[in-house]
């Protein structure tokens, strides 16, 4: 490999060639971008179920991919399969079905949903039974063989590679809403560690159904703003009350530099490094201290040879709650001190929700975009600024602005941090 | 911590922690392996047509401390957070606030367990009706408690562990059955002897004791259904696996940083190397014969001892069963012992379980006795200074993992 394409610390040189997105604003990156760049909310009054007796009713789900009867396997995978077929498509690597490297996929849980137990329980073959016993009894009729891969977590994966030819063992991943991002430092790593010459890095999540919901209501964690769903996620506003569940997906094509310039492929940008620190305070919450998701910007930033001052765009977390985006701004400037007054930081979840086990893929996605396309999308809803977080958050309009080095972060429930870093140069 | 791209190093196995049907801690468990008086735990009657291998007794409370913690998670959690303090302790970095810090956690994980009863509640009283849809979203948004998901999300075993053990560098979870755990091994040796990472916690935990676990596995006819019986000995054409609860972590060194700190190894774990193949006929067999050629076990070596991770599932531990035949007739496998007739079949954890246990036999010299009477596990006491472990899935994934003594 010639000095070129190795980085700073010698290391191969990773960069993205196909980009993969699905979101609540629509299929395809052209689509979700179009919306993002004009300002548009993906949030809608949920109609997949019936909603009376919920707290919240609105979501950003996923409409543009037909999917009936609903399942969030089946929706996951095939909001997967789009969203990597596009990435693969453009990055011209190799025909779609014979990916030259391997899987790293994102995905929800794999878990019994109400409309099988409701099947299993009312067509079994012994009624006399209670509960999960009679249950049981339907399961071993062999009749529901079909829904196993509603409950096996390598399903998804499994049913990727058969599409897309990956390599060896795919890898099913879950740092919860830092999943995405974390396929990313897998794929990132493999390449470095000079296993491959390619990854393909995907996050799905179509969890938009009634206990999907429900469990976060009961944590508090969501925004009650019904009335207005195109308003209720206001990421960094003083009103903010919770984040909106949303379904969607992520896709990138990373290779080596030297095997895509090898091949005349067009660069989209660098992946310049991720970090990582887990958190130990609390399921839900962060340290006080912040020292969990500061430890996390700052080895990020020591992975990708790069200074505070070389950030020049933030894609956020920026979920929403009171509490998530109170501790982003807490560690950004702890790590980045007067440079983020500078530093303009946006939410794509004020557009496209919280697609949760998806949303680093999705924010990795949008962040290579708005590198390659020199415009920052907004964040929505910025009506109420919240005076103890002094952020320049594009506010409601997108900025035409070039930028060569963006920071993504994703933080998860029970104490998982991960970020990333993306530049126009090596 | 280097990164340098073309360095590697050997990869030690300096901490071990078990909870088993079979015992608390890995001495303990080891122990009752090899005591040929010990017959396998079982419960045929809680969970009945199925067996499975309950949990020892334990007091969590002796690496759980807080109750309010404890409180907090579902079975397979406690038992994994046990499990992994267990590691922690046996490579002396429990407590070593500045190990723990940079510590790597790669686990191996499913989901926790549902609130069954509240299932059951909400299935006798639904109903068909137009308003069930309304019915259910009541039932479920009073009665689920609050925190529940928090016990069953994937993550949350290693979000447990970081809470309650301090173990932060950094918290992967893998998910796909057996195969996450032997992923989980494959990643950590990757990252170590590549030096993206010094010192790792490696494992997974399972809650066998669950009726919504054999829901899940039942669904496509993979759990056994009759009186238990070893892995070799279930019907090939409709074999199946017997749950067995247990949590295994393994402390994962770089040899440099565990000599650095003074701590000798049970063993070093030469190599992980994994392969999905669809699952046609035969296929198992080919893809085991080719991961066991990539890590170099080949005829004419020493004595190779086979801790298999078979599940007794069909048609997949037929076909491992033919290439350990082979194996053994071709001269390189020297014995075969299958250790979920004797702990259960513990899916994310059972690729931990086997190369906790390979380490253990390496660093004690001795084998356990056969787990049954078939004609493919044998007495073995001659010497050995490496173990290969398979794990192949239920349903996909196959996997090899290489342990030899530590030079």
């Amino acid at each position: 490999m010639e000095p070129r394409h190795l980085d700073r610390k010698g290391r191969p040189i990773v960069v993205v060639t196909g980009l993969g997105l699905v979101t609540s604003l629509g299929r395809g990156c052209d689509t979700t971008w179009a919306g993002l760049v004009a300002g548009r909310s993906g949030i809608r009054t949920i109609t997949r179920f019936p909603t009376e007796n919920l707290r919240t009713t609105i979501a950003g789900t996923v409409d543009s991919i037909e999917c009936e009867p609903y399942s969030a396997y089946e929706l996951s995978s095939r909001i997967s399969e789009a969203a990597a077929e596009e990435a693969i498509r453009q990055s011209g690597i190799a025909p779609v079905g014979r990916f030259p490297g391997p899987l790293f996929i994102a995905t929800p849980p794999s878990e019994f949903e109400w409309p099988l137990l409701r099947r299993l329980y009312d067509e079994s073959p012994e009624p006399q039974l209670e509960g999960y016993k009679r249950m049981l009894a339907a399961a071993r009729t062999g009749h529901y063989s079909g829904f196993q891969r509603q409950l096996e977590f390598a399903s998804i994966a499994d049913r990727m590679q058969d599409r897309f030819g990956t390599v060896g063992e795919p890898v099913s991943i879950c740092t919860a809403c830092a999943s995405g991002a974390t396929t990313v430092q897998m794929g990132l790593e493999a390449i470095r560690r000079g296993e491959t010459q390619a990854a393909l890095c995907v996050g799905a999540d179509a969890t938009v159904h009634p206990e999907g919901l429900i469990r976060f209501a009961l944590l508090s964690a969501l925004s009650t703003e019904n009335a207005y769903p195109e308003k209720a996620s206001k990421p960094f506003s003083k009103n903010r009350d919770g984040f909106v569940i949303a379904e969607g997906g992520g896709a990138l094509v990373l290779e080596s530099l030297a095997a895509a310039e090898a091949r005349g492929a067009k660069v989209l940008a660098v992946v310049k490094g991720c970090g990582e620190k887990a958190d130990e305070f609390h399921r839900t919450r962060s340290r006080p201290d912040g020292a969990a998701i500061i430890g996390a910007i700052r080895k990020t930033l020591a992975d990708a040879c790069v200074a505070p001052e070389d950030i020049d765009y933030i894609n956020a977390h920026g979920t929403s709650t009171p509490e998530n985006d109170k501790m982003e701004y807490f560690a950004l400037d702890a790590v980045l001190g007067e440079h983020l007054r500078r530093t303009p930081i946006s939410s794509n979840k004020s557009m496209v929700g919280h697609t949760l086990i998806a949303a680093g893929s999705v924010e990795a996605v949008i962040s290579v975009l708005t590198i390659e396309r020199g415009v920052l999308p907004p964040t929505i809803n910025y009506d109420v600024p919240d005076p103890e977080l002094p952020l320049d958050v594009v506010p409601n309009k997108a900025r035409e602005q070039r930028v060569k080095t963006v920071l993504s972060n994703s933080f998860g429930f029970g104490g998982q941090n991960v970020c990333v870093v993306f530049s126009s140069e090596p | 911590m280097s990164d340098s791209p073309n360095e590697r190093r050997q990869v030690w196995i300096t901490g071990i922690g078990l909870l088993t049907s079979l015992g608390e801690g890995s001495a303990a468990t080891f122990d009752r392996l090899c005591d040929p008086a010990v017959a396998p735990r079982v419960d045929e009657t809680r969970f009945a047509p199925y067996p499975v291998h309950p949990l020892v007794t334990v007091d969590y409370a002796r690496q759980i401390p807080k109750k309010s913690d404890l409180r907090q998670m579902e079975g397979w959690q406690a038992i994994g957070v046990f499990a992994a303090g267990l590691a922690l302790a046996d490579a002396g970095i429990a407590g070593n606030s500045e190990i723990l810090d940079r510590t790597d956690l790669v686990v191996a994980a499913g989901n926790g367990d549902r609130d069954c009863a509240l299932d059951r509640k909400i299935l006798e009283t639904i109903g068909a009706e137009a308003a069930s849809g309304a019915y259910l979203n009541q039932a479920l948004s009073t009665g689920l408690r609050p925190t529940l998901y928090l016990g069953e999300l994937s993550n949350l075993l290693a979000g447990n562990i970081s809470i309650i053990h301090k173990a932060t560098g950094s918290s992967r979870t893998l998910k796909g059955e057996e195969i996450a755990g032997v992923s989980a091994l494959e990643n950590a040796v990757r990252r170590i002897s590549h030096c993206q990472g010094d010192v790792f916690l490696v494992g997974g935990a399972l809650n066998a004791e669950r009726d919504d676990l054999l829901l899940g596995y039942e669904l496509a006819g993979n759990v056994w259904q009759q009186a238990y019986r070893p892995v070799w000995e279930r019907d090939e054409t409709c074999g199946g696996f017997v749950p067995g609860s247990a949590g295994a972590f393994l402390v994962l060194e770089a040899r440099e940083h565990a000599e650095a700190r003074g701590k000798s190894p049970y063993a070093r774990l030469s190599g992980v190397v994994s392969d999905r193949s669809r699952r046609g006929t035969g296929e198992v067999i080919s893809v085991l014969e080719t991961l066991a050629e990539t890590l170099g076990v080949a005829p004419g070596g020493r004595p190779l001892p086979v801790l298999s991770g078979a599940s007794g599932g069909a048609p997949a531990t037929g076909e491992e069963r033919a290439f350990l035949e082979g194996s053994m007739e071709a001269g390189f496998v020297s014995a075969v012992r299958a250790y979920g007739s004797r702990l259960g079949h513990t899916v994310e954890a059972h690729a931990p379980l086997g190369v906790a246990l390979a380490a253990m036999a390496l660093h004690r010299g001795t084998l356990f006795p056969p787990c049954d009477t078939s004609a493919l596990e044998k007495p073995f006491d001659g010497p050995f200074d490496r173990v290969l472990v398979t794990g192949v899935g239920h349903w996909r994934g196959e996997g090899l993992a290489l342990i030899e003594k530590a030079t």
